[in-house]
C-alpha cells in the first residue's frame, strides 16, 4: 500500500487528532508530519489533518487508560523534543501499546518503547537544565526577565516549577529559538510573544532596560562564581559536561567582566 | 548595602566556605503555600558548576571568618595570616533573597568561624534564617552548621527556621582530632547532632497526631570527613562513616579530600596532590552500602582496609567473591542484580521491568545501557553464548582495564612521562 503523507498543524492535539485519524481509517502505512518542516512526497498522497480537541481527548484518554502515568508523560515529553520522525515512533509505540491487553510501557526490550523513554529522558534533562539555568535580570519595569534557547520546547514543561517558586515577583521567561515566552504576573501565568528591536541582544544587560541594582548583583555572583572555585581541583572537562557551552551565552556567571 | 563593602567581604567569607562540600538541596518538602518566595519541594538543583566541577546550588558563606579555635586542618584558623571579615544578619538576607529570586541559587548554606562562644555564634546563624523565614517569606532552603557546643535551645529553634543541619567532623578518629585540633573534643562534635536526631523523631511523632507540629529540620543531618590529612586508612573512614549512619540517622556522609592549605608538617604540604580518585572510590562506597545493599563489611574488613584505586569497590568485591557468580538476569533476584559489576540500580529496576515481557539477550542488555566490558564476566542471558573459560580474578581484572580506559589515567600510572 502507498504511504498516505499526514500534515498536523504541530501541536500536541494536532498530533493526537492524527492518530485519530489513523485510526479510524484504518491505515497502516504513514508518515506524520508537522506542517512547518513537512517535505512534499512527490508521489505521496498528502493529508491535512484539522485539530480537534474532542478527538484529541478521545485519544489521550484511551493513552491513560493504556499507559501507566511514566508511559503518558514520557510520550508528551517525547513529542515535545521536535525530533525528526518522533511522530511516527510515538504512532508505532500507541499501536503497539493499544494492541495488547496489558500495560506495556515498561517493555524496555521493544525498541519503540526504549527509544520513546531515551528521548523522554533526553526532554527531562533538558527540562531540568532550564529550571536550573535560568537567569533572571531585574528590569526597569520591576519584572525578572530571563532568556533561553532550549535544545526542546520544555517552556510549557517549566511553567509549573516557576510559578510555584516564583509566586510573587513578576517574571518572563523567553524562548528566542521558537519566538514565544511565559508571563507571570503574580496571579497567572500567560503565553506571549514579544517583539524584541531588529539586533537585541539578548545577552546583554542594557541599561535602557535593566535596573540599576541588576548590574551590582550580577557583579556579586560572578565574584561568588569565582570566589567558591578551588584552584588546586581543576577540572574543565567535568566543568563542561555540567555546563555545556552551548548554555554559557545566557549565564550571568559565564559573562566575560 | 554599600555595593563595595559587601563585594569585598563577598569574596572573602565565599573563599572560606567552598572547602565544605556538602551541597544537596533536595529532600526538604517545604512548599510555597502562603504567597511567598521559594518552594524546596522537588528534587535539588544544581545552577552552576565551578570549573573544578562541583556543582553550585545553594548561596555557601560563612558569617565570619574570626575564630577563636586553631585546627591545624583549617583555613581560617586563629594563627593564620588571612583577611577576615564578618558578615552582617541583615547584608546575609539580603544577598540570599536576591540572589534567589534572579535564579541563581536553592537557597543558603551558612556557616561560621567560631567568636567569642559556641552559643554566640550559633545565635547569630539562628538570627539570619529566622529573618529570611519569618520577615521575608522565604520558602528555599537553608543550611545552617550545628555550632559544636552550642545549647540545647538554640539548636532546637535553628531545626525550626532551617531545612538541614550539619556539624563535621572532620578528623574520622579520635586519635586524629587529638593531633590535629587538640582544642576540641569529640564530644563536642556529637552533643549537637544527638540533640537534632532526637527533635527530629519526636516532631516526627507528634506530626502524626497533631497536623498543625512544625517541621523540624526536614531535611536531615549530615557531617563531613576530610581525607588523607590525619592518615586514617578507608577501613576507619568507612567504619567511622557507617557509624554515623547508623547511630544518628544521617541523610548523607561527605568526604572531602585534603586540600593543602598550610606549612604544619603535621600534615601534606602544600603542592601535594588533593587525593581525588580515593576520594571517588569512598563515595562509590558509600552508596553501595545506602543503595545497593552491601553491608560495609563485605568491602572493608580486617583483611582488606584499602580500596583498590584502578577498579571500583564493587568489581573488586566481585573478583573476591567469584563463586556468587556468574548471574542469570533473567531469573536472579534484586540483591543478586545489584551486585553484578557494570550494572547501576537503574539498569537493575529496567531489567527486573523488561524480563517480564520476554527473557533479556545481549544485545537488549546493551541498550539498557548495562556496561558490558565490566559485565559480561559476571552474568549469563538468553544466548549461548558467554564467558566459559574458567577466569582466575586476576586475570578477568587484566581484561577489563586493558579494554578500558579510566578518566584518573593519569594519577594511575607511575611511570614518569619524560615528554608529557
Amino acid at each position: 500500500m502507498e504511504t498516505k503523507h499526514l500534515i498536523y498543524d504541530g501541536t500536541f492535539d494536532g498530533f493526537l487528532s492524527t492518530v485519530f485519524y489513523v485510526f479510524e481509517q484504518r491505515l497502516t502505512s504513514v508518515k506524520i508530519q508537522n506542517k512547518f518542516t513537512a517535505q512534499q512526497g512527490l508521489f505521496s498522497e498528502n493529508v491535512t489533518i484539522i485539530t480537534e480537541e474532542e478527538k484529541a481527548n478521545r485519544v489521550w484518554k484511551g493513552v491513560k487508560l493504556k499507559l501507566s502515568a511514566q508511559g503518558s508523560y514520557q510520550l508528551y515529553y517525547a513529542f515535545l523534543s521536535e525530533i525528526s520522525g518522533v511522530e511516527d515512533l510515538l504512532l508505532d509505540y500507541m499501536r503497539y501499546a493499544f494492541g495488547q491487553q496489558h500495560k506495556v510501557d515498561n517493555d524496555y526490550s521493544h525498541p519503540s518503547i526504549l527509544k520513546i523513554a531515551q528521548i523522554a529522558k533526553s526532554v527531562g534533562r533538558e527540562k531540568h537544565r532550564m529550571e536550573a539555568f535560568v537567569r533572571f535580570r531585574l528590569t526597569k519595569d520591576q519584572i525578572y526577565f530571563g532568556s533561553i534557547e532550549p535544545d526542546f520546547n520544555v517552556l510549557p514543561l517549566i511553567e509549573k516549577h516557576f510559578k510555584r517558586r516564583y509566586a510573587d515577583q513578576k517574571w518572563v521567561i523567553y524562548d528566542i529559538k521558537r519566538g514565544y515566552g511565559l508571563f507571570y504576573d503574580l496571579e497567572k501565568v500567560d503565553l506571549m510573544h514579544m517583539d524584541f528591536p531588529e539586533h537585541f541582544d539578548f545577552t546583554k544587560t542594557d541599561d535602557a532596560f535593566f535596573a540599576m541594582q541588576e548590574f551590582e548583583f550580577q557583579k556579586l555572583w560572578q565574584d561568588y562564581f569565582k570566589a567558591t572555585n578551588i584552584e588546586s581541583r581543576k577540572n574543565m572537562k567535568l566543568h563542561i559536561r555540567h555546563v555545556p557551552k552551548r548554555y554559557w551565552k545566557y549565564l550571568s556567571e559565564k559573562q566575560p567582566n | 548595602m554599600s555595593f563595595q563593602r559587601t563585594q569585598e567581604k563577598l569574596k572573602i567569607l565565599a573563599d572560606a566556605a567552598k572547602y565544605d562540600v556538602s551541597c544537596s538541596s533536595s529532600g526538604s518538602q517545604r512548599a510555597n503555600t502562603n504567597k511567598g518566595l521559594g518552594d524546596a519541594t522537588g528534587m535539588g538543583i544544581c545552577h552552576s558548576y565551578t570549573e573544578d566541577g562541583r556543582c553550585v546550588s545553594l548561596l555557601k558563606i560563612l558569617l565570619t571568618n574570626h575564630c577563636i579555635f586553631d585546627c591545624a586542618y583549617c583555613v581560617t584558623r586563629k594563627s593564620n595570616d588571612v583577611k577576615r571579615a564578618a558578615f552582617k544578619v541583615q547584608e546575609v538576607v539580603d544577598l540570599t533573597i536576591n540572589f534567589y529570586r534572579r535564579n541563581y541559587i536553592e537557597g543558603l548554606f551558612l556557616s561560621s568561624g567560631i567568636f567569642k562562644s559556641a552559643d554566640y555564634t550559633m545565635e547569630r546563624l539562628v538570627a539570619v534564617a529566622k529573618k529570611l523565614r519569618t520577615e521575608e517569606n522565604f520558602n528555599g532552603y537553608i543550611h545552617l552548621k550545628s555550632i559544636p557546643g552550642a545549647s540545647d535551645d538554640l539548636m532546637r529553634e535553628a531545626g525550626l527556621y532551617a531545612d538541614r543541619l550539619s556539624v563535621n567532623i572532620e578528623i574520622p578518629t579520635k586519635a586524629g582530632l587529638k593531633k590535629l585540633a587538640p582544642d576540641k573534643k569529640r564530644e563536642d562534635f556529637i552533643k549537637p547532632m544527638v540533640k537534632v536526631k532526637n527533635e527530629i523523631i519526636q516532631y516526627k511523632a507528634e506530626k502524626k497526631i497533631i497536623k498543625s507540629t512544625p517541621k523540624f529540620a526536614p531535611a536531615g543531618q549530615s557531617t563531613q570527613m576530610i581525607i588523607g590529612a590525619s592518615g586514617e586508612n578507608d577501613f576507619q573512614i568507612m567504619q567511622t562513616s557507617n557509624h554515623f549512619y547508623k547511630s544518628y540517622n544521617l541523610k548523607r556522609v561527605y568526604y572531602s579530600g585534603y586540600v593543602p592549605i598550610s606549612y604544619d608538617n603535621r600534615l601534606p604540604q602544600i603542592g601535594s596532590a588533593v587525593p581525588m580518585l580515593r576520594e571517588n572510590r569512598l563515595y562509590q562506597t558509600d552508596w553501595l552500602m545506602r543503595f545497593y545493599g552491601f553491608d560495609v563489611s563485605e568491602i572493608l574488613n580486617e583483611q582488606h582496609q584499602h580500596l583498590d584505586l584502578d577498579v571500583d569497590p564493587k568489581l573488586s568485591w566481585a573478583l573476591r567473591n567469584l563463586h556468587e557468580f556468574p548471574v542469570d538476569v533473567n531469573t536472579a533476584d534484586q540483591r543478586m542484580l545489584a551486585r553484578i559489576p557494570g550494572l547501576g540500580m537503574k539498569s537493575v529496576f529496567k531489567i527486573i521491568n523488561a524480563r517480564r515481557f520476554r527473557r533479556l539477550n545481549w544485545e537488549h542488555l546493551k541498550k539498557i545501557g548495562v556496561a558490558l566490558n565490566r559485565a559480561q564476566y559476571f552474568m549469563v542471558c538468553e544466548s549461548n553464548q558467554f564467558e566459559k573459560r574458567d577466569l582466575t580474578p586476576e586475570k578477568i581484572k587484566g581484561l577489563i582495564l586493558q579494554n578500558s580506559t579510566s578518566k584518573y589515567q593519569k594519577m594511575l600510572s607511575n611511570q614518569l612521562s619524560l615528554f608529557g
